[in-house]
Formats: C-alpha cells, structure tokens, sequence
C-alpha cells in the first residue's frame, strides 16, 4: 500500500525539479532569515542565485554538529518564535542536545512522513499501534503517535518501561502493530515466550527504529513473532523518525526525497560520490520551516539506490548502515558519544578516571557497562565508601546519559593504555553486518 | 594507642590475592594477621604487617591499590560476656563499629582488630576498661 502515490511514485525526472525548485526556496530562505546560514555562505562567496537546482548543491556549505552546538538552542532558526508549536531534543546533557523546533505544518509533515512509513509496512486505519517508543523529549513516540493518527489508526501510547503492562495492553486490545526499538521487541518477543502468551497476541508487523539492527535481528523477530518487521529511520535534527522506512522489497529505506534531498559524499573530502559507493550521508531539508538544515552531515556511512524499486516507488533507497564516521555509540536507542561520559566522570573528584565502557547486548538487550580503575585516591579501607563510589558514578552517568550502566571498580592499570592513548569503549555488539 | 593496618583492593578475578601476597612475600614482609572482605565485584584484603609502609610502597610499585589507616587493636579475655562490654561501651557512646575482625596473635584470650566512626574516642574509652591495647610493636 502507498500512502501518497502521486509523490511516491513521481517519475525521477519530476523528483529533481521539485527538489531544484524547492532547493532554490530554502536557500533563499535561510539566506535571509538565518544570520549564521547567511555569514556561512557569504564566507564562500555564495548569493541565493548562485543555487538554481540540486546540479548546484555541491557549492553550500555543509552544515555540522559544530554549528548545531554553536547555534543551540535557536540560533537557526528560520521563522519568528511564535510560529514554533513544539520542541524535541536528544539526550545529550554534556554535549548539547540537538533540537527539534516545530512549525505546525513542519509538524503535519513529519505525520506525513511517519504515515508514509506506516502505510509501507502495511498499517491502515483499521489497525491498533501499539506505540512503545519514549513520550517526551525524544522524538520517537510523539512522531510515531502523530503518524499512526494521522492514517487513522487507533493508537495507543504505552511508551517505555513496563513490559507487563505492555504486554497486558497488547493483549487485551489486541494491538496489530507495534513501534519501538528491535531490542525492546526481542525482549519482549522473550517475554511473550517464557510467559506462553505468543498465541494471545494479533500483531501482524512492526516498524522498528532509533537503533541499528542487522538482518539476523529481523529474522529472529519475524519468525519468534510470526510478524514483518520494518526498519523506520530519521533525526532529531530533521524531524524524527519518518525520514526513510523500508518496503516488502527489503532492498533499503525509501527516503522522502520531497523533503529531503539526500547526498552521499566522501567523509574525509566531502565530494560527491557516485550512486552505490558508500560515504557519509548528507541531508538537505527541502520544506522544513522551523529549523532548516542545509547539507547537515549526519555521520550515518551508507550508499544510495535510485533504481525504481519493485514495491513502485521511486523514491531513492538508503541501503544498509555500515557504521558511524563519528564515534557516537547507539545504546538502548539512545545516542551517547564518549565525551559525554568522560564529562559526566570528571565530575566525580576533578579528575577524569581511568575507565573503559563495555557494550554488549545479553538477551536482546543493550547492556553498559563501566569500568573504573580503583586508584589510591578513590581508595578506602572501608567497603562502604567503595560502594559510595560506585553509586556515584552510576548516577553520574544516568544524569549525563540517561542510561543505567553498571559500574564495576577493576584494579590500577588493568584498562588498556597505550602510549597515553587510552581506549575508551569496546562494542562487542555486532550491528553492522 | 592506634596500630597500622595496610588495606588493598583485589578485583574479584583468579589469582589477585596470590599475586598481591606474592608481592608482600618478594619484599621480606611478614603478615601478622590478615582478614578478607568481599563485595560483589572486589574484595578488600585488610593486613597487619611487620612493616605497613614498606608494604604500601612495594605494592603501589606492583600497582596495587592500598592503603595505610589506623585501627585499634585489643586483646579480651576467654570469659562469657567480655566482647560485650567492650562493644557495649563504644555504642553507649554512640559511636558506630565501621568493620571489625579477628587478629590470629597472642596465645591467652581472644584478639580483635577494630574499626570505628571516631577512633580517638573509642581508644579513650577502651583505655579506661581492663582490656589490652596492642602497641604496634608488640605485633610487628
């Protein structure tokens, strides 16, 4: 099923001149309502008629976490204040967080997004979505509400954090789709098992997201469940989830090409490269009001298709996720780079300790693990203050990360250093296949 | 009259405890009693040594972790009811006992390495009573 055929299905040719035309709009746009956009293009020399159409692309400046961080919170934006209706944020507490800041009709474009995606996975009104993605800040559960809404769906938004009564509401209105992370469904597939309930529930897909996930995680889901499972991608920085979803083909995410216009380039020389070589994908948002992004770097290593797809659409395909250029960790769905933790422990005495963060994943489930090595000025002859040490940590880092990690104290020099370099993480999870 | 106790932290992982009196053993120093705590993922290997500095040192060398602090030492007599008053005594002082253990000295009685909240009070108090206070001479 495809929610908006007239612009799913647009002939390649017709693709691009919306984009040029819409290209052209938005850099006239934040050319003259975006101080930072204008000094960062004059400082190259570009006027808004530089850019006829997407040929053109190539001359804007790339935009970065960097700009993101200096312009935050609103420093981008792109309409009056009084037109924002909403704001969203990622976790980063250290770091800035990045933000989401919402006309309504950015907000009725993402529902449009989300409803796209849906109706890819199958999702009609006569279905009940189970949204378990967070409610909040976070863009997950409000952007898989709007859209499942939007469709006409019948939603109901158990949001994160208890699985009995998750499954309890699965059960008893006897939920057709679920949203939320592939870990969470493995876990909660597990707990389905153990409790022999798999038989009670009626969910036909699930539209899953916010983390990577490999072919073998999707095969477990689909065959535990007896469901389809399909990969949902986006951005806080774009909107949120509903920026590409992947159809029955299984042959990559469709990305929404009339709002987005995505480019593949190299991420040492950031020049194009040819459709099918991996690189780093680049994202312009072509109707965003809010907070435009021009050519905003995402750090996702990835290659496009843009071969008409079997399912009928034409929108270009994101193929499978190779890896990050940055070293942002995705635990639980939620982003964390090293820095943030090595801030959030430098708050423990002043002094950063020696410490090392293991990933793993045990039973479908992200797991965190921090290591820190018990040198003499963390010492005590008393078990009690040992102990204080480690709860201080742990809650360190739930401030920092909003992540629960557990905390074990190894001996001096145990952790690997070399030559003052210290390695900071081991994922042993294996999310790229 | 205080005695010096070395405290260092193991890792709960095969074979640190031997490593750790490897150490001590290399360096000539003799352990006069020792007593193992453990929590979840570490133990605390509380000594008393014939020579607590010198331990320390050659430790930290090994890079251990450890650590030189002040306990009380003391020696009751074999008789129903002498631990007792001793532990009476310091909470009726509303002191708190932060960890204690048997030391394996002395042939009469029975001898006890003390950790308290207030330390200077609780060896006040223990003077006044008719218990024996080691002197860190008498156990190096």
């Amino acid at each position: 099923m495809i929610w908006n055929e007239a612009k799913e299905c647009m002939p390649r040719e017709e693709i691009e001149e919306l984009q040029s035309a819409r290209l052209k709009k938005l850099v006239d746009r934040v050319y003259h309502n975006v101080e930072y956009y204008r000094r960062k293009m004059q400082e190259v020399g570009l006027e808004p008629m530089d850019i006829q159409g997407i040929q053109d692309i190539e001359k804007l400046p790339f935009t970065t976490n960097e700009d993101l961080n200096k312009a935050y919170p609103l420093g981008l934006l792109a309409v009056p204040r009084s037109e924002i209706i909403r704001i969203h944020a990622t976790s980063g507490t250290t770091g800035k967080p990045k933000i989401g800041a919402y006309t309504r009709r950015d907000i009725d474009i993402w529902a449009e997004g989300v409803a796209r995606c849906m109706t890819m996975a199958g999702v009609t009104r006569d279905d009940t979505v189970l949204v378990s993605y967070g409610y909040g800040l976070f863009t997950g559960g409000l952007g898989a509400h709007y859209g499942a809404e939007k469709i006409g769906a019948m939603v109901i938004p158990v949001s994160t954090g208890n699985t009995a009564k998750l499954i309890g509401m699965l059960i008893d209105f006897q939920a057709t789709v679920i949203a939320c992370t592939p870990s969470y469904l493995l876990h909660i597939a597990e707990t389905l098992e153990k409790e022999n309930k798999i038989d009670q529930i009626k969910l036909k897909c699930c539209i899953c997201g916010a983390e990577p996930w490999t072919d073998e995680m999707r095969a477990q889901i689909e065959k535990r469940l007896h469901i389809k499972a399909y990969d949902i991608y986006g951005l806080t920085e774009m909107m949120g989830p509903g920026v590409a979803n992947d159809c029955d083909a299984h042959a990559g995410l469709h990305i929404w090409e009339d709002h987005f216009l995505p480019e593949i380039v190299d991420p040492a020389t950031g020049k194009h490269l040819a459709p099918g070589e991996t690189g780093e994908l680049v994202i312009t948002t072509l109707t965003k009001e809010g907070l435009p992004l021009v050519r905003y770097r995402t750090h996702d290593l990835t290659s496009l298709s843009y071969e008409k797809c079997s399912c009928g659409r034409t929108m270009a395909r994101i193929q499978r996720f190779k890896g990050r250029t940055d070293d942002m960790l995705i635990i639980k769905g939620v982003n964390v780079f090293p820095t943030q933790v090595e801030a959030a422990l430098l708050t423990i005495d002043g002094t950063t300790p020696h410490y090392l963060m293991v990933v793993d994943r045990v039973d479908n489930q992200d797991t965190l693990e921090i290591q820190i090595e018990v040198e003499e000025r963390f010492f005590s002859d008393e078990i009690r203050s040992l102990e204080k040490l480690a709860d201080k940590v742990r809650s360190v880092l739930k401030t920092a990360i909003g992540l629960n990690a557990r905390v074990k104290l190894v001996e001096p020099d145990t952790l690997e250093h070399s030559q003052g370099k210290t390695k900071h993480v081991v994922d042993k999870r294996k999310l790229y296949d | 009259m205080y005695v010096k106790q070395l405290s260092v932290f193991l890792e709960n992982r095969e074979g640190r405890l031997e490593e750790a009196l490897k150490v001590l053993k290399d360096n000539g120093i003799n352990i006069i009693s020792l007593s193992l705590s453990d929590a979840s993922d570490f133990g605390l290997l509380r000594l008393i040594v014939s020579d607590p500095d010198e331990a320390r040192r050659v430790l930290k060398e090994s890079r251990f972790s450890s650590q030189v602090s002040d306990i009380i030492a003391i020696r009751i007599s074999h008789t129903v009811g002498s631990l007792f008053e001793v532990l009476r005594a310091i909470t009726e002082a509303g002191i708190n006992i932060e960890y204690m253990y048997t030391l394996s000295v002395g042939v009469e009685g029975a001898s006890l390495a003390l950790k308290t909240s207030d330390l200077a009070r609780t060896d006040e108090l223990i003077g006044g009573m008719s218990v024996h206070m080691y002197t860190q001479e008498e156990l190096g």
